[in-house]
């Protein structure tokens, strides 16, 4: 459900990056592990559409995203993809609820405070539901990252060193969500990292770089 | 979450900064609204006052103070004519007037013109009686809607005039003027006038004058004072005043006269100037001293108005710099928002909403500070001015105003809003 075929990017004239092709099927959990600088992130953005591929192609549900352009590129992203980031970041005038609800409302889908509630108490954040995030800890916020990336139940979930700001405790209950919830919502997880912490945790790895 | 409550939420997390945006906007705003409505409020007030009289005669002096005196009762009055020269004028026959009315200034109450004229007067302003009647005798007035509300001033009530125009002069105290009748509201400047028969102001001030020059010269005043059956006349028989007053001893003085032409023409000109030329009279025309008294003030409002536009632009340069600084700390959240499936139109539109929202607030508390104020002025202009204001109309300028507080809006947040369409996510998120 996600394949890449003779993926290539270049910032510039000089270094050009060639990615191995990848196929995953639905509900695989996948680690991408390379060095800093092997462009981790820029597949993990060639992958999320935020980045358009020099040549090659994606395709995700057998849409192929790489010649999506403007809104139904991001509506697109919004609908089926949900990406973590390193650190976490949130609209800051928002509380934790109204940044999980304005989520489910760009990918164009009903706000639902029921669905974020259930959430939020899984993951034992629901007195942080009216809080503003940056009341929140790097763990907390991250776990929100989480959530907020898998509302929208995405078929795809793409992390970007989604631990490596995080203490061993913070790291391993990161991930463990992760895990399960992907699972519980059958969505194709990628995790791109050089965090080697979590070489335990997936038997699918990829090399790059 | 509508974009609009979105943008607010962005504002409202950052009021410090939103603050002094605000202040500027709603200063440059607030003048601009207030110059207006002053600007209204006073245009009106001159050109509903005019009530169709083409010149005013009276004592040589500066023109425009006697339209001031004797047409908006805010000025002193030049000096007085007597009453010989005026009866000319006075005479229904005359070939060239088609009303004329005297007026004779001199005297208060609690800062409210007593002005002694004929009924005619009210005709100038299409004034009718709310209650009593007009005066018949001398010392019987009938005052204007806003005398009777201030004053507390009732049928049957009586009250001893101040001698001057300004409070606290001297007070007449023997002759006690009576109020038979209060006035319609007319919004004009009758409104704030004690009105009376002409030889009520001749009975108070040669009252005064006995009293003043004492009992050697008693054979003199008795000759200038209208004898009693004169009074009477007016009184008893109801006969026109008009007739009576030219019936009244030529030595009276009255302050001025109202007139009215047939129609304007070659000769109204040259009566106008041989008014001027040869008597030691003057004759001026109230539209055109107006006009005078526009250009003298319009220097210093275009001034304020320049300067409120000044600080307008400034407070939308403010604008500009408080949303693209504030995009500086957010475009890592902004990314997000497209990485979560906005599109660029839609965080164009926030931005742009954000500016326009911010102008909207500043254009809302401009207009209530301005009318606020206004209404506050209102209070001590009525009775510098003889004419109610009010800071609460709404002018259709205030929708232009309010036209030009979102445009400029729009254009503070448009160059934010194209570089948020522009930006490059993934190298936001990469940083």
């Amino acid at each position: 459900m996600l394949e890449t075929k003779q993926l290539a990017f270049s910032y510039d004239s000089v270094r050009k990056l060639q990615f191995p092709d990848i196929n995953c099927a639905r509900g695989d959990q996948w680690l991408i592990l390379g060095q800093s600088g092997s462009g981790k992130t820029t597949l993990l953005h060639l992958l999320g559409g935020l980045l358009s591929p020099q040549s090659g192609s994606i395709k995700i549900n057998d849409k192929d995203i790489s010649i999506l352009r403007g809104a139904a590129l991001d509506h697109f992203r919004g609908q089926n993809i949900g990406i973590i980031f390193q650190t976490a970041h949130f609209v800051r005038a928002l509380t934790v609820e109204e940044n999980l609800l304005l989520a489910q409302q760009l990918a164009g889908n009903k706000p639902d405070k029921i669905l974020i509630h259930n959430f939020l108490e899984k993951l034992n954040l629901k007195d942080k539901a009216h809080k503003r995030t940056d009341e929140l800890s790097v763990g907390e916020a991250q776990r929100v990252n989480v959530v907020r990336a898998l509302i929208n139940k995405p078929s795809v979930i793409l992390a970007d060193e989604p631990t490596s700001a995080l203490d061993d405790h913070n790291a391993e209950e990161v991930i463990q969500l992760l895990e399960s919830q992907a699972k519980a919502v059958n969505a194709t997880l990628l995790i791109v990292t050089h965090d080697g912490r979590l070489k335990n945790y997936f038997q699918k790895q990829l090399v790059i770089g | 979450m509508t974009i609009i409550k979105l943008a607010w939420k962005n504002l409202t997390n950052r009021p410090l900064s939103m603050l002094l945006t605000l202040v500027l906007f709603a200063l440059g705003v607030g003048l601009t609204a207030l110059l207006l409505l002053l600007n209204k409020q006073l245009t009106d007030k001159f050109e509903k006052n005019l009530a169709g009289v083409d010149i005013v005669v009276g004592a040589k002096g500066s023109p425009l103070q006697l339209i001031l005196a004797n047409m908006y009762h805010i000025d002193a009055p030049t000096g007085n004519i007597s009453l010989k020269s005026a009866k000319p004028f006075l005479n229904p026959r005359h070939p060239l007037i088609k009303k004329s009315v005297p007026l004779s200034l001199g005297d208060s109450y609690k800062s409210h013109r007593i002005v002694g004229t004929l009924h005619d007067f009210l005709g100038l302003y299409n004034t009718e009686i709310a209650e009593g009647t007009l005066w018949q005798a001398p010392l019987e007035v009938t005052i204007g809607a806003t005398v009777a509300e201030r004053t507390g001033l009732k049928i049957g009530t009586k009250f001893n005039s101040n001698h001057g125009l300004d409070e606290g002069a001297g007070e007449h105290e023997e002759a006690a003027f009576k109020v038979v009748g209060i006035l319609k509201p007319t919004g004009t400047v009758v409104d704030q006038l004690i009105l009376t028969a002409t030889q009520s102001i001749w009975t108070v001030h040669e009252h005064a004058q006995a009293e003043l020059e004492g009992e050697e010269h008693h054979a003199e005043h008795a000759s200038t004072t209208p004898s009693p059956k004169e009074s009477m006349t007016v009184s008893q028989n109801d006969v026109d005043d008009r007739t009576a007053l030219l019936q009244a001893d030529s030595t009276h003085q009255i302050t001025s006269l109202l007139l009215q032409f047939k129609m304007r023409n070659v000769q109204t000109l040259n009566f106008q100037r041989n008014l001027n030329e040869n008597t030691d009279m003057q004759a001026a025309t109230p539209a055109l001293e107006i006009n005078r008294l526009y250009e003298m003030m319009g220097v210093g409002e275009q001034a304020l108005r320049a300067l409120a536009l000044l600080i307008i632009i400034v407070s939308g340069l403010s604008i500009f710099i408080a949303l693209f600084n504030s995009l500086k700390e957010r475009q890592y959240e902004l990314a997000l928002m497209r990485v979560m499936g906005a599109g660029r139109g839609r965080l164009f539109l926030l931005i742009v909403c954000e500016g326009i929202l911010l102008s909207l607030i500043g254009f809302c508390i401009g207009i209530i500070l301005s009318h606020g104020s206004m209404q506050i002025l209102a209070k001590y202009m009525s009775d510098a001015y003889r004419y109610s204001f009010s800071g609460l109309m709404w002018l259709k300028e205030e929708w232009l105003l309010l036209l030009g507080a979102v445009t400029i809006g729009f254009l503070a947040a448009i160059i934010p809003a194209i570089s948020v369409y522009r930006q490059d996510i993934s190298r936001t998120l990469s940083k």
